[in-house]
Order: C-alpha cells, then sequence, then structure tokens
C-alpha cells in the first residue's frame, strides 16, 4: 500500500514495470545555491527526493506537506510543474516519506501548519523544477551536440531550434548523470503559465469513488482494531478494572491494561466497541477533577482587572486613557472550541523487533517518529511513517505531544501485532485538546477632538505554546505570542497602545485550532474597533479606513470588500451588514457578512463577502475554496461552537451538542483577489479570524445588540 | 451466517446481527470508502444505498437489510462515469474529502426521486450531510450541474 491510495493488483504491475526501469531523476536540492546528486533510489518511496521523472514522461512529486483539504498535493507540484515546463496532465502527486530535507525551514521540523507550505515552499520547489528543467535540457543538448542555450522546453519536450524534439521521459537516463545545476535562474512570474490559474486538483478524483486511503481505511494482514477506554477527567488514571464481560463479547481478543487507560483489541470496530462498553473501570480521576469552566470564567474576569505582562506599549497608553475626554470600555469572551476533525483520530502501528511502521493522517510527522521512537526504544530511522490522507486536521493532527500516536504505540508495546487504534467521535471530542478560552477586556479613549488617542487590549487564556517544541521561539520574555498574535499588531494607527496577557496555569489541555491566537484577536479587535465606531458617530468601513493610512494591503482588502458588498447600498428589509478587515500569516482578508435576525431571535447569514490579498497567487480556485472553508469553519464557531466543562469533564461529545454548520444554513460566499506582485502570504487559516466579527458587527447593525461573548445566544437576541 | 448483496455481489458474512451496516462494509467486506464519523446519523458520512434509498450506515443493523440490493460508493462507478461523480469532478468539489462518498450517495439518492431539485430540495435532502471543510456552495452547484446532465441524458 502507497500512503494514500488502495493499490490493486494492476497498480503494483506498473509500480513494477516502473521501478525496473530504474530511477531517471532523484535528486534534493538545499533551500538555496549549491545542490547535491542523490543516488538512485526506489521511485515510489525515495529518501528524499522531491520529483521523480518517469520514462513514461511521468512527473511524480513527492510532497513534504500533509494533505488535509487545504490542497497541497496540487499547490506544491504546481510549483514544480511551472518551472520544469512538464505536461500538467501527467503530473501526480505522491506523500514524501519522514526526513530532514523536508522540514519546514521555519520550525525545523516536517510538519503541515501555520500556512507555512507556499510560504516555505513557493521559492524552494520552484528551484526543483528549474533544476530538474536544466538537467533535461543538458542532456539533449549533449544528444544533439549542440549549444544548450539553442534548445528550450515545452510541455514537457526538449525542443531544438532546427525542428528536433525530446521527450523528457526519453532524456532522463542521460539527465540523471549530470550534475545538479548549483545557479537557477527562475521564471519572471509573466511569463507563468500554470500559476494563478485555476487548476483542478490533483485529488479529486480518488475522492469520488472511495479509493483515497485516509487513516482508518489502512488495512494490514492481520492487522487487529483497538478502542481504548480513558478516564472521564483528563490525566485521571484506572484504580481498577473487571474485563469479565469485555473478554466474552464474540471477536475481542484481548483487553490490556495501558498507562492512558484500557485498551480492548478485537477482530473489528463494532466487537471492539461492544467490548469496551462491557468494562467496568473505577478512575482515579486526578487534578483536573474540580475543573469547571464557569470557574474559569470568572477567575479570568477577576485576572482582566489586573496588569498581565506586556506585549506592546506605545507611548503613554495609561495616562492618555486617563486623560481621554470619552473612554469606552468592553468585555470579550469566546470558549474552549473542539477542532472536529470529520474523521476522528486513528493510527496504525505496526511494531516489530527492531523496526517500527506508523500509518497515520498527520500534521507532525517528525514529532510522531520521534515520539514513537522513543516509546520503542529505537532510532528514528528505525521507525517508518506513511502519511495518509487527513480528514480534517485544522491543527488537531499537528498535536505537540503526537497523542494519537502515542497512544496507538501504548496498545502496539502491549499487543506486538499490527492493530489500529480508533476514537470514536465521543473520544475525539472529549478525549484531547482545545481552542483555550479566552476573556479580554478592551478599553479606548478619544480625545476632545474626537481622535483616538488611546488603546488598551488585556488578554486572559492558557498559553498553547508552554510545554511544547515551539517554547522557545513563540514565547518571549513570558509572552506566548501565539496569545497576542494579531492584538500586538492591530494595525490602526492609535499613539497610545498597550497589549498585555495573563496566561493562567491552571486549565485544559489546549492546542494550535485553525488561526490559533488570530480566532480570538479577530473577534475582540474587530468588534472592539466597531464599537468605536459607533460611538464616533461614523461608518464602520470609513472609520477603519481613517485609521489605515499606514496599511495600504488592508485598505485595499477593505475597499474591495465594501465596494463588492454594496456597503451603505438599500437591502431587504430586516438585513443588515458588517465589517471586519484581518491580516494574519502574511494575508490581509476583509469581509462582509450580510444578516437578518428573526423576532425569536434566530440569526439567518444571508450573504458573505470576502476579499483577501494573498500576495502572489498558486491557485486562485483552491484560494476561494479555503476562504468558503474558513467562512464556514468561522460561522460554525460563532453560531454553534463550544465546549464547556464541568467537574473535569467536556459536557459535549458529538455533532448534536457541538453541531457543525450545515447546507441549509450556508451563507452565498463571494470571494474577490486582489491582484498582487506581493510574496505570497498564508492561505488556510486566514479567512476564520475576521468572520466573527463581520457577523457579529452584522447582528449589532441589525438589532442594536452587541455581542460580547461567543457563541451567538438566540436568547440574547429577542426581540421580545 | 448472513447473506448481504454489496454493489451487486453476494456476501457470506458471520457477524453479530445487531452490528451496524457500516461495520459490515468496512471492517468484514473490506470496502473502506464509506466512512464512520459520528457513529449516531448525525453527519452523514456514513451513507450508503439500500433498495435506493439514503441510509445511515452507521445506525443500520445488518440483519435489516438482507435480501437488499446495497450500494456503496465503490458502487456508483469506478471510473467516475455516473454524472454525479462527473458534475462533482466538474466541480472540483472536495477538500480533505472525507465527508464526500457521503455527499455524493445522498445527492444520488436525491436526483433519483427528483431528477431537477430546487435549493430548497438541496437544503432539505442534503443538509444531514455534514462537511467541516466547508464545500456546500460547490456541492450545491455540482448537484444542479449533476441534474442538468442528466436531464440532458447522462445516465443514472
Amino acid at each position: 500500500m502507497t500512503g494514500i491510495r488502495r493499490v490493486s493488483r494492476r497498480d503494483f504491475l506498473k509500480t513494477g514495470a516502473l521501478a525496473g526501469a530504474g530511477l531517471v531523476l532523484s535528486f534534493h536540492l538545499p533551500p538555496r545555491g549549491l545542490a547535491l546528486a542523490d543516488g538512485p533510489a526506489a521511485p515510489y518511496y525515495p529518501s528524499s527526493a522531491f520529483l521523480h521523472i518517469g520514462q513514461d514522461n511521468t512527473v511524480t512529486v513527492f510532497v513534504n506537506k500533509s494533505e488535509m483539504g487545504q490542497g497541497v498535493y496540487t499547490a506544491l507540484p504546481m510549483l514544480i510543474a511551472e518551472e520544469l515546463d512538464c505536461d500538467w496532465k501527467k503530473v501526480r502527486a505522491e506523500p514524501a516519506p519522514v526526513a530532514a530535507i523536508y522540514n519546514n525551514p521555519m520550525s525545523g521540523m516536517q510538519m503541515t501548519g501555520g500556512s507555512t507550505s507556499i510560504r516555505t515552499e513557493w521559492q524552494r520547489m520552484r528551484e526543483v523544477g528549474a533544476a530538474a528543467r536544466l538537467m533535461l535540457v543538458a542532456a539533449a543538448a549533449k544528444a544533439w551536440n549542440v549549444d544548450p542555450s539553442s534548445c528550450r522546453t515545452e510541455n514537457g519536450r526538449v525542443l531544438h531550434q532546427s525542428g528536433k524534439a525530446l521527450a523528457y521521459g526519453e532524456l532522463t537516463r542521460q539527465a540523471e548523470k549530470l550534475p545538479v545545476p548549483a545557479k537557477l535562474t527562475l521564471k519572471d512570474p509573466a511569463q507563468f503559465k500554470i500559476l494563478g490559474k485555476p487548476t483542478r486538483r490533483l485529488d479529486t478524483p480518488v475522492k469520488l469513488n472511495g479509493e483515497a486511503i485516509f487513516g482508518c481505511d489502512v488495512r494490514l494482514p492481520g492487522m487487529l482494531t483497538a478502542l481504548v477506554a480513558r478516564p472521564p477527567v483528563l490525566g485521571g488514571k484506572v484504580r481498577s478494572v473487571r474485563d469479565a464481560k469485555a473478554k466474552v463479547v464474540p471477536g475481542v481478543r484481548q483487553v490490556v491494561r495501558i498507562p492512558s487507560g484500557v485498551a480492548v483489541v478485537a477482530d473489528g470496530y463494532w466487537a471492539a466497541q461492544r467490548g469496551r462498553d462491557a468494562l467496568e473501570i473505577t478512575w482515579n480521576e486526578g487534578p483536573r477533577a474540580t475543573l469547571s469552566s464557569e470557574t474559569m470564567r470568572s477567575d479570568f474576569r477577576a485576572l482582566a482587572g489586573t496588569p498581565g505582562r506586556v506585549a506592546r506599549k506605545d507611548g503613554n497608553p495609561e495616562r492618555s486613557l486617563a486623560s481621554a475626554g470619552k473612554t469606552l470600555s468592553a468585555d470579550y469572551e469566546l470558549p474552549y472550541l473542539a477542532h472536529a476533525d470529520m474523521e476522528p483520530l486513528n493510527c496504525v502501528v505496526d511494531l516489530r523487533p527492531g523496526s517500527c511502521e506508523i500509518w497515520t493522517g498527520t500534521q507532525g510527522q517528525t514529532a510522531n517518529r520521534d515520539a514513537a521512537a522513543k516509546m520503542a526504544g529505537l532510532k528514528p530511522e528505525q521507525v517508518k511513517l506513511h502519511t495518509t490522507y487527513l480528514g480534517g486536521g485544522f491543527g488537531r493532527r499537528g498535536n505537540p505531544h503526537s497523542d494519537f500516536v502515542t497512544l496507538a504505540m501504548e496498545v502496539a508495546l502491549a499487543v506486538r501485532k499490527p492493530v489500529q487504534v480508533l476514537w470514536t467521535r465521543e473520544d475525539d471530542m472529549r478525549g484531547g485538546y482545545y481552542r483555550p478560552l479566552w476573556y479580554a477586556r478592551l478599553s479606548a479613549g478619544f480625545d476632545g477632538s474626537g481622535k483616538l488617542v488611546a488603546w488598551q487590549h488585556r488578554i486572559v487564556g492558557q498559553s498553547i505554546m508552554k510545554g511544547t517544541f515551539n517554547e522557545k521561539r513563540r514565547i518571549k520574555d513570558g509572552v506566548d505570542l501565539a496569545s497576542v498574535e494579531g492584538a500586538k499588531e492591530v494595525p490602526y494607527e492609535i499613539p497610545n497602545l498597550l497589549v498585555d496577557l495573563h496566561s493562567p496555569e491552571q486549565g485544559m489541555t489546549v492546542q494550535w485550532w485553525r488561526s490559533v491566537g488570530h480566532s480570538h484577536t479577530g473577534f475582540e479587535v474587530e468588534s472592539f474597533i466597531d464599537e468605536l465606531a459607533h460611538a464616533a458617530g461614523q461608518d464602520p468601513y470609513q472609520f477603519r479606513r481613517s485609521l489605515l493610512a499606514g496599511h495600504p494591503r488592508h485598505r485595499g482588502v477593505l475597499d474591495l470588500a465594501a465596494q463588492k458588498s454594496g456597503w451603505g447600498g438599500s437591502l431587504p428589509p430586516g438585513r443588515a451588514r458588517g465589517i471586519a478587515v484581518f491580516e494574519s500569516y502574511g494575508s490581509f482578508v476583509s469581509q462582509v457578512a450580510e444578516v437578518s435576525v428573526s423576532a425569536a431571535g434566530a440569526v439567518r447569514v444571508h450573504r458573505v463577502v470576502c476579499a483577501v490579498d494573498c500576495g502572489m497567487t498558486v491557485n486562485p480556485a483552491i484560494i476561494e475554496a479555503q476562504m468558503q472553508g474558513g467562512i464556514i469553519f468561522g460561522l460554525t464557531a460563532a453560531l454553534h461552537g463550544a465546549i464547556t466543562v464541568e467537574k473535569g469533564r467536556v459536557q459535549q461529545g458529538n455533532f448534536d451538542d457541538y453541531p457543525l454548520l450545515s447546507m441549509d444554513e450556508m451563507p452565498i460566499i463571494e470571494v474577490h483577489l486582489v491582484k498582487s506582485s506581493e510574496k505570497p502570504g498564508g492561505i488556510g487559516e486566514t479567512a476564520v479570524p475576521p468572520t466573527a466579527p463581520a457577523l457579529t458587527n452584522a447582528i449589532f447593525a441589525a438589532t442594536g445588540k452587541r455581542i460580547r461573548r461567543l457563541p451567538v445566544h438566540q436568547s440574547a437576541l429577542t426581540s421580545a | 451466517m448472513l447473506s448481504l448483496k454489496v454493489n451487486g455481489k453476494m456476501y457470506q458474512v458471520d457477524v453479530p446481527v445487531d452490528t451496524p451496516l457500516l461495520w459490515v462494509i468496512r471492517d468484514t467486506i473490506g470496502l473502506t470508502g464509506t466512512k464512520y464519523s459520528c457513529g449516531k446519523a448525525l453527519c452523514g458520512a456514513c451513507t450508503v444505498h439500500v433498495n435506493g434509498q439514503a441510509v445511515r450506515s452507521c445506525v443500520t443493523p445488518v440483519s435489516s437489510v438482507v435480501g437488499k440490493e446495497i450500494v456503496t460508493i465503490e458502487g456508483l462507478s469506478h471510473d467516475l462515469q455516473h454524472p454525479v461523480q462527473q458534475a462533482w469532478l466538474a466541480e472540483d468539489v472536495p477538500q480533505c474529502g472525507y465527508c464526500q462518498p457521503g455527499q455524493i450517495m445522498s445527492a444520488t439518492a436525491l436526483l433519483a426521486v427528483n431528477p431537477k431539485p430546487s435549493d430548497a430540495d438541496i437544503d432539505q435532502a442534503m443538509s444531514g450531510n455534514l462537511c467541516r471543510c466547508g464545500t456546500y456552495q460547490r456541492i450545491r452547484k455540482a448537484i444542479h450541474r449533476a441534474a442538468d446532465s442528466m436531464a440532458a441524458g447522462g445516465r443514472t
């Protein structure tokens, strides 16, 4: 089995034939400059290649990023194909194995997250394509005994001015013997034929006939299925277990105590679940047994009244607030949230003496592999990790502690047979890691002439980065930069400004969730600036615009969204618009939401107009899809999302009490791209932050009621 | 031993009679295109056809479908020739793709009884199929496209 498709008998034959023909081009390049040839490797599992060109002209790109819906199995091949001048119809994507060459230069690990894929690979993948193209040209020139400068390339062929032509597949054997060129010239963007054009995804066909392999679809000979009973309170331990009833369930093979709980190992899911249901366990609940999200809310509110660690200070915010002619203050609250990927977590482990193979849909290959190696007493290189398709990621599958891999390793170490550890929906929603609960207090002051002169943003919430591999990089002088991102960088022109932070340590296990800190700061900043606009008696769009003179890209998307939405124009009765603009991951997004609210307080979102400036684009069709998806993700959270905790127990478990936005609630979404020659920004997360405030600002415009606590509660909006 | 007809093929399966059809399809028969996501008929990822109707296989006891025609995503068309798959391809619908087999099976069942669905009909039929990536707008377009192509003579 390859990582991502069920390999049929026919495919094996194909693979065999290709492998028999020998590898024709496999090499890697450091990010820049010096290049080195890397001897032949098996084409379907290279040790360190990004690209393989077959004698049948097939171009295989080994993608070092995980495909979780964001389109990276299409976008990275597009970068290579552009510079390679190959036939796009011959391009396919395969998951890369785990190796240092595939690391994300921002984090030093192989991982997918932080909306970094295009930003970190934009240059490197184009260099891979450009180097391969030069080698193919050199091989053709040598065969024809002509000067390489008299040759050009087009659609997978090298052409000579005399009219001679050779397909890439005919040149690979000669090309692979040539040195990888050290000096590369990349195309002028004006010459791009593929980049910047809407391009169909390479992974669509296998996702329409059941062929795509997600982690839960992996099947190995003799593989068993396990479910793990874990404590109802995170961090609890088994006190005692009676497993007699579980062991007699047909299909249950073994019941084993593991550090995280009790594993029921069976022939398949249903037997494992029946067996687990029959376990009688008493738990030591541990230190989180008294946790309550309501208590945390009031503790956080109290903290918001005291100064925190300073993340940014301009001018003299305290004095200017105290002396301001008019001041305003508001508190905002956001709940814990679950990622709720459609595919619950899972992992397959085949642990053998001296080796370990893992199959999983992961965003964090290096961390997962190293964690597994440590548990098994193996060297990292003895662990082979296969990345499958991910049935959603949103950060959850990049767990800093590799929780879904270590859980599977615990089971594998106990049973020593190939085993698939599955999580039920409830296991997934209750058993893990959450976007933190946030409490924020914002205060601002206008001077006598009505100019905004002071801004204070105090944030209270658990640190995501503490205790993770990102701690050194992301916590500076005691300030978790992820907690304040988007608040610290507030773009509005305000002379006196303070952003400070409390990071209380008690609480839940927390993790990055699509757009991370921006998921709360976007709501806080863009709600409060809207409140200030109304307090100043100004149009919320014009008010923002007047404070963004030094931020042309913010202004650009703000203007575009306002214009395309018909801002200020008439609407059907009962409808109103709200606007927001936000920068994250090097991209700028503005949204205008159009809503109505019924007498009973039910919110209907009719339309969202989204403008995005992400610099130069790779695939506008995927950008549009990511904007739509991010807006739906943001609306789901703002309208429905809350994880609450009582006595240490997560109270939600499935889509009945943690609903996702459904088709009938879906607004019309229009996406408009700003044409730009700036370097590419991130895309996957950038639509989320402005969605909630655009929505709640529209609710205010429609009802006069300001939503300061998410999710939006219908009871807060009844007009009775 | 139960006798099941899945994608036109007969299978003899030795499973407890209360086993949900989903797990018989995935674990016993070995067709993994049909997905588990909620286990409670809340999300539609496990949708298959039973005698042409869209059914949530995660809550359907296997004993209730003996003698019936069961079709999974693998039974639609491996080479994507079904007009619904064609429409999904043309609109490039999937993102992560996990919910799409269920979406496609629900859409196919809808079009079989309602060859020209309105947006409201689509909302009605498809709102039980959740998509965390937010592909709804393209799903809607693809259903209209499939309806048009089927009306123009594409096969069902």
